[in-house]
């Protein structure tokens, strides 16, 4: 946006106008900038104030506005071998509130995009059940239904991080995540009509896509909070997330929520397949692996201003946002720095504060023009606060790739440009 | 194991208690609901196909290390490499030995994997890749073999069975523990932290800029639009193949994709690039690695016309013995005439 010729005048006059603003607060006295001629855009007849635009049914599917349409997913070519098995993050910094919009919520796919005909899609719940079921789309949409709104991050969000700083943009430091409303059926309802022996422990959801996804899923998690979702913020899932259905494995890491979700198998011990043991398990230092580390650390991170949403506005008044989550409850405090680390003040929490969800936090200030180096602290409702990238290593190492869930810095020079940078 | 669970799910609980407050979680039903069908035990066996360390799930077969070579260079080598060693960025299959605990871990089957069912159930499920679920039981068997002896845990003698699957163990099998973050991690976490002067002013010890290795948006908008106007550009132009038959042969050329590019940009990839390719001589397509196979039947000059295409697309591995194309072949003759002229009106001629 800023490079798009529609804004660069306006801005100019703005920065102008700050620097009277900057002015007059240091004498004490606020006084508005002042304009030196009068607006064209106020006092010339504008085209779409005078010509009609395009009737109802212009977009039967809207689009958001062409002058939103860097709003994108983006990737980061380097990182994998092909885009079949790839991933895209979701534009952190372009974003308000607490929703994703389904079209801006990331992608992972380890065998591309299965596209599935509704009609042609079957659940199958099998293994030690009384009675192994099958069921229709048209089945699953008889039973009672729940609305929750969850965030889905992927373990290695952040994971590039952790031998130092290397990505400039929270899109690619922070963008495996989303937060979404879905609309499902308790995973616990279709178990119960199966009906579980008594020695059931564990599950094993599967995708109908060409990787045929599975994850092992402990019985106490699928009995809980599991849903399968067949909808998104109101409307059925994108192909992307798994449509028709996919698993949702609230707080737990993304690579568990199984999309194009085909069957559930029910065991008595884990299955550890590809996801949980070659991929998903955290190597530290000495060379052994955690294995089945599920829940998401508390999070945060700083979405604006960041590398690529710089201030472009100059001293005064400053709006510093962002996002945090915790995979073990809410999220009632924020913590924000302007130094680096060596002083904090409460950020103030707006919005919905719901279990397992993304929060949105606000730091209003006024900027001096100088340097700062932006942090973010979460506190989430069991105690827990998000750490520092050291105190991370010192524990993890620099190797396990999953669950980064450090304290994340922004440089902001004099120009109001960002950087990711690590400091010490 | 059963502690970490509990101490999980109370915590789940606690939370939830106030979200049932304004939910009204979905009623179970005593007896259930009476929705859905009994499973048929022909379906159950066609998707139940997973593997446990213990065997669990194994069907009975086997495969020697031999056999598991030509296997793998058939289905496997063009990503993977032929040793294991792997093509640009996919997956090392080998090596790696003692190298968890330094500064650039290298996991594979041989390093890091914990039991052997995982490479089974995976390969089975998954692989080769493009072509899930397309190998004979005893052809996983025999892949498998061949890179357990790529990572000297047998001698290039064996022969893995489902009799003697439960024997073999693997290196790391015993790298792993449970999360221990509960421990570890949560109580030095959770305290309440320092608000003021907590250190010394900080310096910054590392920038992003240095590396330099963030996409940058312009180039990439850029290289969007070029590629639409390419699009935009060739298909209209393309007067030689039905439009009709090219329409219906991109959702075909899909499949292709994995591997081959076609196009403006195209480059080589797993496979060879394809532009051109439409009565081009064989295995000619420069930087690419042919197998002699397919280098061969160049130069005993071998033309892409359309009768040799179809004929390669229907039995990739029957028409030319030995080349490293890991495809299956198309089913119908429809697929195959819409796939060569989606070929040919994207480049290809």
């Amino acid at each position: 946006m800023a490079d798009d010729p529609n804004f660069s005048s306006s801005r100019r006059k703005f920065l102008g106008g700050a620097a009277v603003a900057g002015g007059a607060l240091a004498s004490g006295k606020l006084v508005h900038a002042q304009a030196a001629s009068p607006d064209p855009l106020i006092t010339e007849l504008q085209p779409w104030q005078q010509y009609l635009g395009p009737g109802v049914d212009a977009a039967p599917y809207g689009m958001p506005s062409p002058f939103e349409a860097h709003v994108v997913r983006r990737n980061v070519p380097w990182l994998t071998a092909d885009a079949v098995s790839s991933v895209n993050f979701t534009p952190l910094h372009e974003l308000e509130g607490i929703i994703t919009p389904n079209g801006l919520c990331f992608e992972r796919h380890h065998g591309g995009v299965a596209e599935i005909d509704p009609g042609m899609h079957r659940l199958m719940i099998n293994g030690l059940v009384d009675n192994p079921l099958v069921f229709t789309m048209e089945d699953l949409l008889r039973f009672p239904r729940e609305n929750r709104t969850y965030f889905l991050e992927c373990a290695a969000n952040t994971g590039m991080e952790w031998r130092g700083a290397q990505l400039n943009g929270c899109q690619f430091t922070h963008g495996m995540i989303h937060n979404v409303v879905y609309t499902g059926v308790p995973l616990r309802l279709l178990l119960e009509e199966a009906g579980l022996r008594t020695n059931a422990a564990w599950v094993l959801p599967e995708g109908a896509d060409a990787a045929a996804m599975t994850r092992s899923v402990p019985l106490e998690k699928a009995m809980d909070d599991c849903l399968v979702a067949f909808a998104m913020n109101g409307e059925r899932l994108r192909p992307e997330q798994g449509y028709p259905i996919r698993l949702v494995v609230p707080g737990w890491e993304g690579n568990m929520w199984v999309k194009w979700l085909r069957r559930i198998e029910v065991g008595d011990e884990p299955w550890h397949h590809r996801e949980e043991t070659s991929k998903y398990t955290d190597l530290l230092e000495d060379g052994q692996a955690r294995r089945f580390t599920w829940e998401m650390d508390a999070k945060s991170v700083i979405t604006n201003p960041s590398p690529q949403a710089p201030i472009t506005h100059g001293p005064g008044p400053t709006v510093i946002t962002g996002v945090a989550w915790s995979g073990r409850g809410t999220i009632p405090r924020v913590d924000v720095s302007l130094d680096g680390g060596a002083n904090w003040v409460q950020a103030r929490m707006s919005g919905p504060s719901l279990d397992k969800s993304m929060h949105r936090f606000y730091y209003e200030f006024d900027w001096d023009g100088g340097p700062l180096l932006l942090q973010s602290r979460a506190h989430d409702s069991t105690g827990y606060v998000q750490p520092t990238k050291d105190q991370l290593r010192e524990i993890r190492g620099e190797n396990s790739i999953y669950h980064n869930n450090s304290i994340q810095t922004w440089a902001i020079d004099e120009t109001g440009q960002a950087e990711n940078v690590e400091v010490g | 194991m059963k502690k970490i669970l509990l101490s999980a799910s109370a915590l789940v609980m606690g939370f939830s208690l106030v979200a049932l407050a304004q939910e009204n979680p979905a009623p179970s039903r005593d007896g259930g609901y009476g929705l859905g069908r009994t499973a048929l035990p022909e379906e159950i066996a066609a998707w139940d196909i997973d593997i446990r360390p213990d065997g669990t799930g194994l069907p009975v077969g086997e495969g020697d290390v031999w056999t598991g070579e030509e296997a793998y260079v058939d289905y496997c080598s063009a990503c993977h490499g032929d040793f294991g060693e792997a093509v640009g960025r996919w997956p090392v299959l080998s090596g790696g030995f003692g190298s968890l605990d330094g500064e650039d871990p290298v996991k594979t089957m041989g390093s890091y994997w914990p039991y052997l069912s995982t490479a089974w159930d995976y390969i089975h499920r998954a692989m080769p890749y493009g072509a899930a679920q397309s190998l004979e039981d005893d052809e996983v068997y025999a892949i498998l073999a061949y890179l357990l002896y790529l990572n000297e845990v047998v001698e290039d003698d064996f022969v893995l069975s489902n009799e003697n699957f439960a024997e073999i163990a693997l290196r790391n099998e015993d790298g792993f523990f449970l999360d221990n973050r509960a421990e570890v991690e949560l109580p030095l976490f959770s305290q309440e932290p320092c608000m003021s002067d907590c250190s010394d002013p900080v310096e910054i010890t590392m920038r992003a800029a240095v590396l330099d290795v963030t996409p940058e948006t312009e180039s990439d908008e850029a290289a969007e639009e070029e590629a639409a106007v390419v699009e935009e550009e060739t298909v209209p132009v393309a007067t030689g193949p039905d439009p009709e038959l090219v329409a219906a042969g991109e959702a075909v050329y899909r499949r292709c994709s994995t591997c081959h590019q076609i196009g403006e940009s195209a480059v080589n990839r797993t496979g060879p690039l394809l532009n051109g390719i439409y009565m081009a001589t064989a295995g000619t397509r420069e930087g690419f690695r042919y197998s002699p196979a397919m280098s061969g039947a160049g130069e005993d000059g071998l033309i892409w016309d359309d009768e040799n295409l179809a004929a390669y697309l229907t039995d990739p591995r029957g028409f030319l013995r030995g080349n490293r194309m890991a495809f299956q072949g198309l089913r119908s003759e429809e697929e195959i005439a819409a796939v060569i002229a989606y070929i040919r009106a994207n480049g290809g001629e």
